[in-house]
């Protein structure tokens, strides 16, 4: 990996590392790959590592006494160190392998909420979250009566932070809130939240699944209760994914699931459970998984998160000003704080006509609700067109979207 | 099919000025269509008489070009058909959207299917926009079966 002087990447280099570049795609267009907050692509650092668990390793881990089954308990515990050292967490039992950012919030809503949550407690969330960060609440509230507030948000898709914070009684629990929104590309102002939420009690869960991919993340610096996110939007694979919490918080919450790996000692009459971080981790895991996220997350550290920023801060403002000056197009999302996530509309063009359209020029955006229906309903529409962008993008690959949606808009002139 | 073909301007144009895009009040038979994956909404309203006719049908809603021309085409296509016909027109679109009928082969009850709609001939090759071509005619079968809330998912 070269890295040039002024933080510059060398991005011959760099998309080399990703095989899937040089794909085509409809009618043998080259792939101008756009879609990065939905999934990102994976680098052949994380495809040799995954294959090579399954090539060479393909062990169990934690049961067997054998060579290859010590290897691989090694490489899945190596991870997690990985995976701590990334995010800064005192410790390893502090990581918590998922299946991804939703089952993360989930196993917190289930085992720490209805724990410690009761009838009128309060959980706040806010206007721009992820369905993943709605609903596991609303069916929190189905089972304790909790109560479910909403913070607002200004036109640019800000928070507003005065109206947060009036939000906050005794009775909030949990603050829980979208780091860096997956619709809009603002960047949440959590220190301030996490501020607020010390002063009245409350705890925080961060859905940092947008955020770990382009920014340092840094847990204790932060002090945030809980951070979750997924493997695959960090250049891993699918299915593995990750929730920390500060021990003490962890260690007083009861498993949610039962079984293998997550015991010490099982009688009929009486079942003891391991320690953390195995107690909440029950079943094989997502082994060559989170094997390819410790993969993932050493090839971004090489590459270091300063040069990642120059480069999608310049592809942010590049594209949002070649959109702009489209004619009859909106941009959804115009915080002061934002990270390389362009949604717009376009008049009279649906997302999905728009998504179609830009299919046919090669160029991979996703057209949709992205999973924010309540933040599509404030701002009275049904969907966007969005475009997100990763280290690997280049101003030609912004300028090729800029030509499809230039050629959408003659389609339906 | 191409994505040029598949926006032929006849789509385009349904798209900006819809057929029978209005309520009909009061409707016989009615129905709310959702397709939850992109957000289409539409209501599909018709008035059938005592012998099964289709005196009048209309829509109304909000949804891509995709689905709001072929609403707009079905409601003319079914206009003064009977609910037996409707209901055949439909099965042969939705045999020819999911790429079972081709509607220029002499097989199978293609001569059924009335010009207008061949535009969507090709849109199995678009797999995910399939949904959008047949959400008013779901809408429309749900309405003559008396459900009154039809989702594509
Ligand atoms: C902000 C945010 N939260 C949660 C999720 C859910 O992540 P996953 O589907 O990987 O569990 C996503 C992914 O779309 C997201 O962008």
């Amino acid at each position: 990996m070269k890295i040039f002087s002024e933080g510059l990447l060398d991005m011959a280099a760099i998309r080399n590392d990703f095989p899937i570049l040089s794909r085509k795609v409809r009618d043998g267009k080259g792939l101008i790959y756009l879609d990065n907050a939905a999934t990102t692509l994976k680098p052949r650092a994380v495809l040799d590592a995954v294959y090579q668990h399954y090539a060479n390793g393909a062990s169990n881990i934690h049961r067997g006494v054998h060579f290859l089954s010590e290897e691989a308990t090694r490489q899945y515990e190596n991870a997690r160190e990985t995976v701590r050292r990334f995010i800064n967490a005192r410790d390893t039992s502090e990581v918590i392998f998922t299946s991804g950012t939703t089952s993360a919030i989930n196993l917190v809503a289930k085992s720490w909420g209805e724990k410690n949550l009761k009838a009128g407690d309060e959980v706040l969330i806010t206007h721009m979250e992820h369905h993943a960060n709605i609903v596991p609440w609303q069916m929190l509230r189905e089972v304790t009566g909790c109560i479910l507030k909403v913070a607002p948000i200004n036109d640019r898709g800000e928070l507003i932070m005065e109206e947060l914070e009036a939000l906050i009684t005794p009775r909030t629990k949990l603050i829980s809130v979208v780091y860096t929104s997956n619709s809009l590309g603002t960047i949440n102002p959590v220190r301030d939240i996490i501020d607020f939420a010390k002063k009245h009690g409350a705890k925080v869960l961060l859905d940092a699944a947008q955020t770990v991919a382009h920014e340092k993340v840094d847990v204790q610096k932060l002090d945030c209760d809980f951070l979750v996110f997924s493997g695959h939007k960090l250049f891993a694979t699918s299915g593995v994914g990750v929730l920390y919490g500060k021990r003490e918080i962890l260690e007083a919450m009861p498993p949610l699931m039962g079984g293998g790996d997550m015991i010490k000692s099982v009688t009929f009459e009486k079942t003891t459970y391991a320690e953390l971080p195995a107690r909440l981790e029950a079943g094989t895991p997502a082994i060559g998984g989170a094997i390819g996220l410790g993969a993932a997350i050493e090839y971004i550290e090489k590459i270091g998160f300063a040069a990642i920023s120059v480069q999608e801060n310049d592809l942010l403002t590049y594209a949002t000003k070649l959109i702009s000056d489209l004619p009859s197009v909106r941009i959804i999302g115009t915080a002061a704080k934002k990270a390389a996530i362009l949604s717009f509309v376009v008049e009279d063009i649906h997302p999905h006509d728009m998504g179609t359209l830009l299919d046919a020029e090669g160029v991979a955006v996703r057209g949709g609700h992205h999973c924010t229906q309540p933040l599509m309903s404030r701002f009275k529409i049904p969907a966007t067109t969005r475009a997100s962008f990763s280290f690997y993008n280049t101003r030609g690959d912004a300028d090729a979207l800029v030509l499809a949606v230039r050629k959408a808009i003659e389609v339906f002139s | 099919m191409s994505t040029q073909d598949l926006y032929q301007q006849v789509i385009i144009e349904h798209h900006k000025k819809p057929r029978n895009f209005r309520k009909i009040e009061p409707a016989t038979h009615q129905a709310e269509g959702f397709n939850p994956l992109c957000g289409d909404h539409l209501w599909v309203y018709l008035n059938i008489s005592a012998s099964g006719l289709i005196d009048d049908i209309s829509f109304l809603g909000d949804g891509c070009a995709i689905s709001k021309a072929s609403a707009s085409m079905m409601t003319q296509s079914l206009k003064g058909k009977t609910v037996t016909e409707a209901r055949a027109i439909f099965v042969d679109f939705h045999k020819m959207v999911t790429g079972q009928l081709n509607p220029d082969d002499d097989t199978g009850g293609s001569e059924r299917i009335l010009a207008r709609l061949k535009v969507f001939s090709g849109i199995w090759k678009f797999p995910a926009r399939v949904k959008c071509a047949a959400l008013g005619w779901h809408t429309m079968t749900g309405a003559l079966a008396n459900e009154t809330t039809i989702s594509t998912e």
